[in-house]
Parts: structure tokens; C-alpha cells; sequence
């Protein structure tokens, strides 16, 4: 029983110094920029240079597009799947997995295959265009997140029943998704969105690609030529993320109880 | 008079499976109309095809003279109480109530006031801040049924509407609906699988089996003179009695059926009648039913309080009139 104890503690101990001990020290270096004493120097230079402003505020833009677009994607089809076609819920899962397993680098050379300026669909043609692209390609990475999320949230709600109650009130379809269903999955909705945005923040791959610039571009260009600025841009991008699961958490507790499952 | 709903040879089938199968039914305008059935028998489909949730595979359905096959649920002039009732949890119940109008682009002002005006009448005046979590099972039920009525609908379907709430209450919905209905004079189509409901409450009574309609008539008739041996058992528990124990008894040879309340049990072993054993004694209060054995033969009987009740094993004779044995249509 007690030797069962050590060793757990032991784990969670070494758990705990292999995720934490590299963090501080990113943390401690990143206050090093001023010889012989820590000062915040590394941050000031970061958040004041315009650059960052830039690629921070794009990559924002491009985040709430994608959460938009996954929004319009993901409610109605898992709504649907639900409510009529509950026997192809194994596919869409399945498909909504793929992003998982196809890394980024293969979805962004097919996007550069398939829609160059030369192509029926030049997406790549013009910056607007590869925005666009830019979107669609994040709100696939974030399929897998935001399908879940709102389909846990749907499982808690009577779909059916409540669209009858709006159908035969004389709701269409759009009134019944739009005023019925979102409203009361808008909690996992909104957890969905927060970590699609933390995805988008950090996203690489797809942005230097196609290269736009975005946030992720901008950390790994500050890493390759300075010394104490990518230290505090890792701290900065790791409170945004860290933000981002800390309003889940608040936002889940604050989920709205099914007036048929009242407790 | 064109009828509020009527079904001519409507089916609805579920590949394999006859939900409902070629059902003729009329109800009249005004009519508090129960559907009366056990569980898969058919009754819940047939409100959903008035309803509009479903369509029938064959046949047609009329709601006030109009055919209702491919018209959308909100343009057929009926509205829903659902089993679980159904509100809108992210609503409040005013806006709930009124939700029927905002769909329709009523003002919010007027809304609301016909929202309150609905809510008065299901007697839940000031509730309209609530939200639907912070009310119990009755009151939601209250406000399902004001959401309902706020459209003006000329059908009111009721889905087991009290199957969730308990006995007492359940007791003073059944009154509350009956006064609602005579003062609104809607037609009222209820389902349920609660013959003692289906019988106080409704003016005419359809009761399901296998997606057929067993009989249809007013409570009494049902319960006194049921059409075949499953009218007798499932409403009310009847004795349902063999072709040959009728043939002895009343002459005919055909099925019958006796209510145990029409049982007079006799502890005098020389008088007249038919010799029975006390099998075993349920107290129920203001009576006590008794399961006996005639000639292998399962009878129930029930003895009123204040009378003497023969002891488990106790050889009685068990008498009734004549004309209370109830001759059923069923051949033998």
C-alpha cells in the first residue's frame, strides 16, 4: 500500500519536472536579456516590435474566419447526422478523423497541386484567394475538434424532439438551427472555437507554405535569428493557449442544463 | 358535419412493420378524443400522422375537410404537447410560450401579452421570468400546454401528456384538461396507455392494438360492452370468459365478459351458484380484489370494504346477474 503510494508520487513527480522544468527555464532565460539581472527587456522588444503586431493580428483574423466557416460546416451536418442520418455517424466521424492522421505538409502540397494559378480554381492566384485557402485548410485541421465538441454538446439536448416542438410551431430550418439548436449547444460550440483558435495561433506548416504571414512563420523566424526574443514569443504563445483552455473550463461550468434532464 | 380529423384506410409502415395498418377513424370537431393502447400499439403514430411528423404509406388523412398528406406540420392548423414537453431550455417561459408567434412575426409586445393571456389560463400567472430548469414537472407541463394553445390551433394532439408526473397530480391535470378543452372547445386527441385516464377523461375512446383499432365508442360502452377478448382485458382487467363457460351459464356459445366488481362472492357454500376457491387477497382500500379459482378457470372478483372477505383457501359461491354477463361480437 505505501510502496504503492511512493511510486505513484514518484511518477507524478517526474511527470511533473519533465513538463515543467524546461518551461521555467524558457521562462528564466527569457528574463536574461539584460546582463546581470532579470528585467522583462526580451517582452518589450517583442510586443512593441511591429512585426509581431502584424502576424499576430493577421493570424487572429484568419482564426475567427476558421471558427466562422467550422461553425457553418460543423452545427448543421452534426445536427443533421443526429437527427436523420444516425447510421452514417461512424463515416462522418471517421472523415472528421482524417486531419488527425494526414500530416499538414501532404494537405498543403496537394493545395498547391490542385489550385495553382494555372489551375480551374486559382486560389493561389491572388494573396485574397490564399487567405481563403488559408482558412479552409485550418478549418480542416480543426474538423476533428470542433465535431466532437459540438456533438457532445448535441448528445445532451432532445434534437428531436425539440425540432418537432419548433416544427410544428412553425419554424424552418434555418430558424430551427440558428434559434433552437445553436443557442443551447453554443457552450461546446464556443469550446470548439477556443481550440481551434489555439490551433491557428500556433499553425506553421500550412502559413509558411503558402506563405503568408502569420504568427507562426514570424516565431520560428525570430528562433532561427535571435537569442532571448523567441524564448519570451514561446512564453507569450504558451499564456495564449493556456488562456484559450482555462475559458473551456470556466465555459463548461457554466453549461446550461436540459430543461428534460434538469439535475 | 365535415369531421375535425379523419382517417380513411390510412397505413403507416415501417419497412417490415405495421405501425398503423389501413385505419378508418372520424373525429368529431369539439371532441375530447382519447387513444387508448399498450405500448407499440400503433396510437402514438397515428397522433404523429395528424401532426404532420409522419406521412402514410397508403391511404389518406383529412384534418377539417382538408387533405393533410404533404402539408408541412405548422400549416395543418394542430399543435403538440409532447410526452417530455419539449421547451426550449435556453428560453425563458414567456418567450417560450410565445415562440409560435415570434416564428410568425408578431410583435414582441403583442406576443407577449398573448404569451401572458396563455399562461393565465394554465394558471401559472407571473412565471413568464422563469426559466424552464427552475420549474417542476407539473408546471412545465402547464407551460407545454400554453405553448400549444397560444397558435389558436384547431387540433390539440396530447402525447401522454401526464405519463411524467405523479398520481395526485396527474389526478388534477386530468380535471384541469377536461375544463380547459370544454372552455376552449378545441378538439382534444389524446394518447395514452392508462385505460382509467382514457375513461374519465374522454368523450369517445379508441382503443389500439397491432396498429388496428380494436373499438371505438364512449367510455361506457368500452368499458361494459367490449367488442373483443383484448377491449375486455385491457381496459379494466375484465374476466374474460370461454365459449364453454358461457355456454353453460348464459346459454350461448360465445366469448364473454364479466367485471369483477359484477362478482357477488358468497361464504354460505350451500347457496346458489358456481363453487370457487380463494386463490389469494389483494388489499387495494376501499375494496379488496380477490383471485379465485372456478373449475380451473382464473376469475377476479372484487369484494367492496365493510364486507367480510374469505380467507386465502376458503371454498365460496360466486353469483352474478344474468344480463351482466357481457356477450362479445368476437366468434368463438
Amino acid at each position: 500500500m505505501k510502496t504503492g503510494r511512493f511510486w505513484a508520487w514518484l511518477v507524478f513527480g517526474l511527470g511533473t519536472a519533465y513538463f515543467f522544468i524546461p518551461l521555467i527555464a524558457t521562462f528564466e532565460f527569457s528574463l536574461r536579456m539584460r546582463r546581470g539581472e532579470y528585467s522583462f527587456d526580451a517582452y518589450r522588444v517583442v510586443l512593441g516590435d511591429s512585426r509581431f503586431q502584424e502576424t499576430f493580428a493577421y493570424s487572429v483574423t484568419v482564426a475567427v474566419f476558421t471558427i466562422l466557416l467550422g461553425v457553418l460546416l460543423v452545427v448543421p451536418t452534426a445536427y443533421w447526422i443526429r437527427l436523420r442520418m444516425p447510421h452514417l455517424r461512424p463515416v462522418v466521424e471517421f472523415i472528421t478523423l482524417l486531419p488527425l492522421v494526414i500530416p499538414a505538409i501532404v494537405i498543403v502540397f496537394g493545395y498547391i497541386r490542385m489550385y495553382g494559378s494555372n489551375s480551374p480554381l486559382p486560389f493561389l492566384g491572388s494573396a485574397r484567394g490564399t487567405d481563403a485557402l488559408l482558412v479552409i485548410g485550418y478549418a480542416t485541421l480543426a474538423l476533428p475538434y470542433m465535431y466532437r465538441a459540438v456533438d457532445t454538446g448535441l448528445r445532451t439536448i432532445d434534437v428531436r424532439t425539440l425540432t418537432e416542438a419548433a416544427q410544428i410551431l412553425g419554424a424552418g430550418w434555418t430558424t430551427i438551427i440558428a434559434r433552437v439548436i445553436l443557442p443551447n449547444v453554443l457552450i461546446a460550440v464556443l469550446s470548439g472555437a477556443f481550440l481551434t483558435f489555439a490551433i491557428v495561433i500556433g499553425e506553421f506548416t500550412l502559413a509558411s507554405l503558402l506563405n503568408r504571414p502569420a504568427f507562426g512563420p514570424y516565431l520560428q523566424n525570430i528562433g532561427a535569428n535571435r537569442a532571448y526574443e523567441p524564448a519570451a514569443l514561446a512564453v507569450i504563445a504558451f499564456a495564449i493557449t493556456w488562456g484559450c483552455m482555462s475559458v473551456i473550463q470556466i465555459l463548461a461550468r457554466f453549461a446550461p442544463k436540459s430543461a428534460n434532464r434538469p439535475n | 358535419m365535415t369531421p375535425a380529423v379523419a382517417f380513411q384506410k390510412t397505413s403507416r409502415h415501417f419497412g417490415a412493420v405495421r405501425a398503423v395498418d389501413a385505419v378508418d377513424l372520424e373525429i368529431k370537431p369539439g371532441e375530447f378524443f382519447a387513444m387508448l393502447g399498450p405500448s407499440g400499439s400503433g396510437k402514438t403514430t397515428c397522433l404523429r400522422l395528424i401532426a404532420g411528423f409522419e406521412q402514410p404509406t397508403s391511404g389518406s388523412i383529412s384534418i377539417f375537410g382538408e387533405r393533410a398528406e404533404g402539408v408541412p406540420p405548422y400549416r395543418r392548423n394542430v399543435n403538440t404537447v409532447f410526452q417530455d414537453y419539449a421547451l426550449f431550455p435556453h428560453l425563458n417561459v414567456l418567450d417560450n410560450v410565445a415562440y409560435g408567434l415570434m416564428v410568425k412575426g408578431v410583435g414582441k409586445d403583442e406576443r407577449h401579452r398573448a404569451a401572458e393571456d396563455a399562461l393565465r389560463l394554465v394558471q401559472l400567472p407571473g412565471y413568464g421570468g422563469r426559466k424552464p430548469g427552475q420549474l417542476s414537472g407539473g408546471q412545465r407541463q402547464r407551460v407545454a400546454l400554453a405553448r400549444a394553445l397560444v397558435n389558436k390551433p384547431k387540433v390539440l394532439l396530447l402525447d401522454e401528456p401526464l405519463g411524467a408526473l405523479d398520481l395526485k397530480l396527474r389526478e388534477s391535470m386530468q380535471e384541469e384538461l377536461k375544463q380547459l378543452q370544454k372552455a376552449l372547445g378545441i378538439t382534444f386527441v389524446f394518447v395514452t396507455h392508462d385505460q382509467g385516464e382514457a375513461l374519465s377523461m374522454a368523450d369517445r375512446v379508441a382503443v389500439f392494438n397491432d396498429g388496428r383499432i380494436m373499438q371505438v365508442g364512449a367510455p361506457e360502452e368500452i368499458y361494459q360492452r367490449p367488442a373483443s377478448r383484448f377491449v375486455a382485458d385491457f381496459v379494466g382487467s375484465s374476466n374474460v370468459l370461454p365459449p364453454d363457460f358461457v355456454q353453460r351459464h348464459a346459454g350461448q356459445r360465445r366469448w364473454g365478459s364479466l367485471r369483477p366488481e359484477q362478482i357477488r362472492v358468497g361464504r354460505d357454500k350451500s347457496g346458489d351458484g358456481v363453487a370457487a376457491r380463494v386463490l389469494s387477497r389483494h388489499y387495494l382500500g376501499a375494496a379488496t380484489k380477490l383471485a379465485l379459482d372456478v373449475e380451473g378457470l382464473r376469475l377476479h372478483a372484487t369484494v367492496p370494504s365493510g364486507t367480510a372477505v374469505p380467507e386465502d383457501g376458503e371454498h365460496v359461491v360466486l353469483s352474478f346477474n344474468r344480463d351482466q354477463l357481457h356477450l362479445m361480437e368476437e366468434q368463438a
